[in-house]
């Protein structure tokens, strides 16, 4: 394992990570809508909002990455592979966010949400200033639970064409014919990012006021 | 002839098969002080609540100076829209006995940000307004504490203090001291006793009878649903002609309540 070959994967593994973060990111703001349409009182919305939830929790990443890759130029839309990964890993993501922040938002006590109606907001101002911060706290180990999981999940968007860190020891190990320590390298890799995510998730929730138990 | 600030009348309410209001008929006059009592179940909460809509009565109306709250009056009787019963509700504040205070939020976030968001207030406005709220019950310097950094007296003065931010009439309170222990309580009812000297309009349901019987200007007594007693303390304390009442008396004199006599 030279430092050439173990520094091509640093720089690959920065695209896992930009392409995770981003991905958690929008996802994150994905699931709080859907949470909010599912919690707005029109049937419509919350079958809409189901069914979204559903499908993308149902039905393989992979899969879906490949649908996506597929079906975008299929009705005339042609992306480069960074946002065809974005798209497929965040609304993949979005939906587990959506039904983690669900239990959030079920544990927000009701006389939360009555001094909110009292104080005079309106239903989507309790929503954003009220039940979706306290959900927020509440579900934040799951959300660093998720990011994780993300992060590693990335290795699968190499199908759409991006190279990451999975997909560039895959072809340093083809064109070494050294398999072994660029995959394990390619681990500690992985190992190193999660660890600081959760080290960072921690911190984070040492310092958030207002988490039960405080 | 000047409306009532609260006129509740002919007001039931069920539970599936529980009546828990029968028929209830009351005023409040702008300025008084009324103290709802009553055994556990009484549904003396549940009145409160009807006044604030939090709770919705099944038959019957309640007027807010005047003003119809929850259901238009008139003929074509009809559910209020939210912005409709937004500005009935802007004068009433209601104190719970949970305090209810908004976790992620600063003594001072929780009393600012209504004024902000609903007031329309700049940050510093809204916040030197609450600012000035919190010392008037005494925690300008937990102004930058969180809820879960205060002792529950100080969370349920803090939660007077938001209320009062709002610039109510009529201030509810449910059993505000309820969660509380003996030398806290005192804390509390402190600040109420001031509000009432200021001729704020209130309701209060309470288990504290010294309380009520020294501040209230009207006790009302529920039982079962109903209203047994409305009327001045004096009457009520001095001469409870009502065996229910005399006998729910009698348990807090028991407990040497007996300053009452």
């Amino acid at each position: 394992m030279t430092w050439k070959l173990f520094s091509l994967l640093l720089e690959a593994s920065l695209m896992t990570i930009l392409v995770s973060a981003v991905s958690i990111l929008m996802g994150l703001v994905m699931a709080i809508v859907l949470s909010g349409l599912r919690m707005s009182g029109s049937r419509v919305a919350d079958a809409g909002a189901g069914v979204f939830i559903s499908f993308f929790r149902g039905v393989p990443l992979l899969v879906q990455l490949l649908l996506i890759f597929n079906l975008l130029p299929v009705i005339g839309i042609t992306l480069p592979s960074l946002a065809t990964a974005i798209i497929g890993l965040s609304l993949c993501t979005a939906a587990y966010q959506a039904e983690n922040l669900r239990g959030g938002f079920e544990g927000v006590a009701p006389g939360l949400i009555e001094s909110a109606e009292m104080a005079g907001f309106t239903r989507m101002q309790s929503f954003i200033y009220i039940r979706t911060p306290i959900a927020l706290r509440m579900t934040f180990p799951a959300l660093v639970n998720e990011a994780i999981l993300i992060l590693k999940a990335s290795s699968l968007v190499s199908v759409v064409g991006l190279i990451e860190l999975t997909k560039m020891a895959q072809n340093l190990s083809a064109s070494t014919y050294r398999p072994l320590p660029i995959f394990a390298a390619a681990g500690v890799i992985y190992l190193a990012i999660n660890l600081v995510v959760a080290a960072i998730g921690q911190r984070a929730e040492n310092a958030l006021p207002g988490l039960p138990g405080k | 002839m000047t409306d009532p600030a609260i006129n509740v009348s002919h007001v039931s309410k069920q539970f599936g098969e529980t009546q828990v209001l029968r028929d209830i008929s009351m005023q409040v006059e702008a300025g008084k002080v009324s103290c709802l009592i009553g055994p556990s179940g009484s549904g003396k909460s549940t009145l409160l609540r009807c006044m604030a809509f939090l709770e919705q009565a099944t038959s019957g109306s309640i007027h807010i100076e005047g003003e119809p709250l929850g259901f238009t009056d008139g003929p074509q009787r009809r559910r209020q829209s939210p912005a409709e019963l937004r500005r009935v509700r802007s004068r009433i504040g209601m104190v719970f006995q949970q305090f209810n205070l908004w976790p992620h939020m600063t003594a001072l976030g929780n009393v600012a940000i209504a004024l902000r968001k609903v007031r329309g207030m700049s940050r510093s406005d809204a916040e030197d307004r609450a600012m000035a709220q919190l010392d008037k019950v005494g925690l300008k310097e937990r102004a930058h504490h969180y809820p879960a950094q205060l002792s529950g007296g100080q969370q349920q003065r803090v939660a007077i203090a938001r209320a009062l931010a709002l610039d109510p009439t009529i201030m509810l309170f449910d059993e505000p001291t309820s969660a509380l222990d003996p030398e806290l309580t005192g804390e509390v009812l402190n600040v109420m006793r001031q509000l009432a000297s200021e001729g704020m309009t209130m309701v209060v349901v309470t288990h504290e009878i010294g309380f009520a019987a020294s501040v209230g200007n009207r006790i009302a007594f529920l039982d079962g649903g109903r209203l047994l007693f409305h009327d001045t303390p004096q009457a009520v304390f001095a001469a409870p002609r009502e065996p229910r009442l005399e006998q729910f008396l009698d348990t807090y004199l028991d407990r040497g309540a007996s300053m009452l006599k």
